[in-house]
């Protein structure tokens, strides 16, 4: 039986439903039912996120991609909220949501193209309802906002607006003490949309708007901020003195600060907010702290801004371990589980290195057909003077081969 | 003489800037312990302290719009824009408030703020990260837009651009931080002034930052063929010079413009439309422009087909001849 942490908590602390080692707990500001988690299937789904993202990094260093964001230490952020959603759902991601992106069921390696530079985008976003990355920081939280709008308008449903609601309180929205329960058959069935940012993000101009349009249209969205604590080389202190989840409360909206390596908490928080923005209770910031435990990017040297202190110390925090700890403490899963996700996980990167290398490579025309809806005539005789450009050069490379 | 990259001239010149003039000040996202993502600032931090080079919250408009506030204070502030896709947040503050103060204020505030963006591609980035964005800029009176294609440039611009009155919008081709050259070369040019790099009889090629140097390539492989190209480095692209271009034209007959942005409504057009002004008669055949197309930029695997380069050029160079 899980029990409650004896430590009297701090408005701030992160909510905790799983300890670093292991140890099933619960927080009264976020009741929840762990049986409402398949823990082992969110332990296959946090490896299969670090494999890819071990394999990304690997096949960047093969010169296979140009750039490569890794996710390593966000996997149960990542995880707990993607696990939240129902298909019907959309997601608007950053550029770091690989985690996210598996547990749509967007094909991995259509992941790695835009880092592969053989497209822009690489997938239809409304095949799994998983937006393109978007490489600007800040700009999707007012696309989410805006497609929010969208399902008001489409469900035609009762609003927070409409019912009037107290927005005073950073925590405990009255639905967030409504544990949810994924089959629940009362829980509306009306889509909700899902958006992550980083704590950078956060200063950027765009993403207050969208806080503002959402909270005063009390739209279906969930703000997801995975706090790693960095901006490349800015430290969180450089975007703010407050915590991210008490920044909610200035513009109106319900703050939930949880530990971000936990994924049972991340789940939790994640799915209770969705209820919420389901039911017309508004929008929600939810803040997973976390970290970040590689560099900004492939093309980063976090060695020149932090410490290995840090970065040792959250690696005693890691998201994976202490779901497994748990699997093996409570009897959940025996050493044949693991081994089997361990093979999985192996399958997975050798088709995953395979299919990297087989993206095809783009076609020359491709910006030219698809800057609008119709070919302009004067990108029609553009593309020619190009595709004739390319002939000469073939001819001129063949001519020179035949000289050799 | 000192020989040294483009990236390390710019840190030279920002230097210097930060040493003699207290109101400098730098600010930027990654710009004080990293060095910013090209190093560009590299030991700045670490020599005049956070103070004068701030690193910043993740907002450009943040950025520019703070910048503009401390230009009424009497200082000047140099801003970093981590990349040429990233600017767009700030364009708002560029275009509305810090390009048009001193007209607004009756010419009694000035605004000697300096944006440097890292510009261009070819370097294989992906979306956002090799944009050029100089044509929205030189669109709007009261910015002066400028480029670099040599370490010697990069420094005095820099400095020049740091001295300047008004708002200079500094590109920095990226795709050049890593060339070496001299420092103290040729002799210090004004900011406004374009650059004769090359000369030539038969022919202007017309060239600024990143396509300079092809520039310089294609007029050579064009001279093995009996072609003798005058290269022109522009340099600043608000104002123009076109003093230079034109007397340039005026002698070879002939012009050819190349920039990387996409053709229309860029820079090249501007170029065009002078020449055909003021050197109708002289012209010997249509001036041609070499430039990136009218789409969007392309994913890096395309890109080094897309850019503009040698080959390109030396085909409008044997079409112009053969008029
Ligand atoms: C508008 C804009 N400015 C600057 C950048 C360059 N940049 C890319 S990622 C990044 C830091 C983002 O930090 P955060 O929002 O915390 O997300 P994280 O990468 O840590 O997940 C910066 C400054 C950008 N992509 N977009």
């Amino acid at each position: 039986m899980p029990r409650t942490s004896a430590k009297t908590k701090d408005r701030h602390d992160p909510i905790q439903l799983l300890t670093p080692q292991g140890e099933a707990v619960t927080d009264a500001r976020l009741p929840f039912d762990p049986s409402g988690a398949d823990l082992p299937a969110l332990y296959r789904d946090m490896v299969l996120a670090r494999r890819l993202d071990t394999e990304a990094i690997a096949l960047q260093r093969q010169g296979e991609l140009g750039l490569w964001p890794s996710l390593f230490g966000q996997e149960a952020a990542q995880i707990g909220a993607a696990r939240a959603l129902r298909p019907a759902d959309m997601v608007f991601p950053t550029y770091r949501e690989h985690g996210v992106a598996w547990c749509r069921g967007l094909d991995p390696a259509s992941l790695l193209g835009l880092f592969r530079g053989t497209t822009l985008g690489g997938w239809d976003p409304r095949d799994v309802n998983f937006n393109l990355y978007t490489l600007v920081i800040g700009a999707q939280t007012l696309h989410a906002v805006g497609y929010a709008m969208g399902i008001v308008r489409d469900t035609g449903r009762i609003t927070g607006t409409d019912r009037g609601r107290d927005t005073g309180s950073d925590f405990a929205d009255p639905a967030v003490e409504h544990p949810v329960d994924p089959a629940d058959p009362t829980d509306p069935t009306d889509p909700a949309v899902l958006a992550f940012l980083g704590d950078g993000a956060l200063s950027e101009g765009e993403t207050n708007e969208a806080f503002i349009w959402a909270t005063t249209q009390s739209l279906p969205v969930v703000f997801f901020c995975q706090n790693n604590q960095w901006a490349i080389s800015a430290p969180y202190s450089v975007q703010s003195t407050v915590p991210v989840a008490q920044r909610a409360a200035g513009f109106g909206l319900p703050g939930i600060r949880v530990d971000g390596n936990d994924v049972l908490a991340c789940l939790a928080a994640t799915r209770s907010a969705l209820h919420t923005a389901r039911t017309g209770g508004g929008p929600t910031l939810i803040e997973a702290f976390t970290y970040r435990r590689n560099a900004h990017t492939t093309a980063d040297d976090a060695s020149r801004y932090r410490e290995t202190a840090e970065e040792k110390e959250w690696a005693a925090k890691d998201p994976i371990s202490r779901v497994r700890d748990h699997l093996v403490n409570t009897g959940a899963a025996d050493p044949a589980y693991f081994a089997g996700i361990e093979a999985e996980a192996q399958t997975f990167a050798e088709g995953l290195r395979s299919r990297c290398r087989a993206l095809p490579e783009p076609d020359p025309a491709l910006p030219f057909e698809h800057t609008y809806a119709e070919m302009t005539p004067e990108l029609r005789r553009q593309l020619a003077e190009h595709r004739a450009y390319l002939t000469s050069l073939r001819e001129m490379s063949d001519l020179s081969g035949e000289r050799a | 003489m000192t020989t040294t990259t483009l990236a390390k001239a710019i840190n030279d010149g920002l230097r210097h800037a930060l040493s003699t003039d207290p109101s400098v000040l730098l600010l930027g996202e990654d710009i004080g312990r990293l060095g910013g993502v090209f190093r560009v600032t590299d030991g700045l931090c670490a020599d005049f302290g956070p103070a004068r080079v701030v690193d910043t919250p993740l907002g450009e408009a943040g950025i520019v719009g703070t910048a503009v506030g401390l230009a009424m204070r009497g200082y000047r502030p140099v801003c970093e824009i981590q990349f040429d896709g990233f600017v767009y947040p700030a364009v708002n503050q560029i275009i509305s408030q810090l390009a048009k103060y001193r007209h607004r204020s009756g010419g009694r505030i000035a605004m000697p703020v300096v944006i440097r963006i890292p510009y261009g591609g070819g370097i294989g980035s992906i979306e956002h990260h090799s944009e050029s964005p100089e044509a929205y800029f030189a669109h709007t009176p009261g910015l002066k837009v400028v480029t670099c294609a040599t370490p010697g440039d990069a420094f005095t611009m820099i400095g020049q651009a740091v001295s300047s009155d008004d708002p200079v919008i500094f590109l920095e081709p990226k795709r050049r931080y890593w060339t070496k050259g001299e420092l103290n070369g040729a002799p210090p040019l004004d900011l406004h002034r374009a650059r004769t790099v090359r000369t030539g009889s038969d022919l202007t090629l017309v060239a600024y930052g990143p396509l300079v140097a092809p520039a310089l390539e294609a007029a050579r492989i064009a001279e093995e063929e009996g072609r003798s190209v005058e290269v022109i480095d522009l340099r600043s692209l608000a104002p123009l010079d076109t003093d230079t271009v034109m007397a340039s034209v005026l002698r070879t007959g002939r012009l050819v413009v190349t920039h990387e942005a996409s053709r229309t409504h860029g820079i090249g057009a501007e170029i065009t439309a002078r020449v055909q002004e003021e050197a109708f008669y002289a012209l010997e055949a249509p001036v041609l422009r070499v430039t990136g197309y009218d789409t969007p930029y392309p994913p890096s695997r395309l890109e080094e087909d897309w850019l503009p380069g040698v080959d390109r050029m030396l085909d409008a160079v044997d079409r112009s001849l053969a008029h």
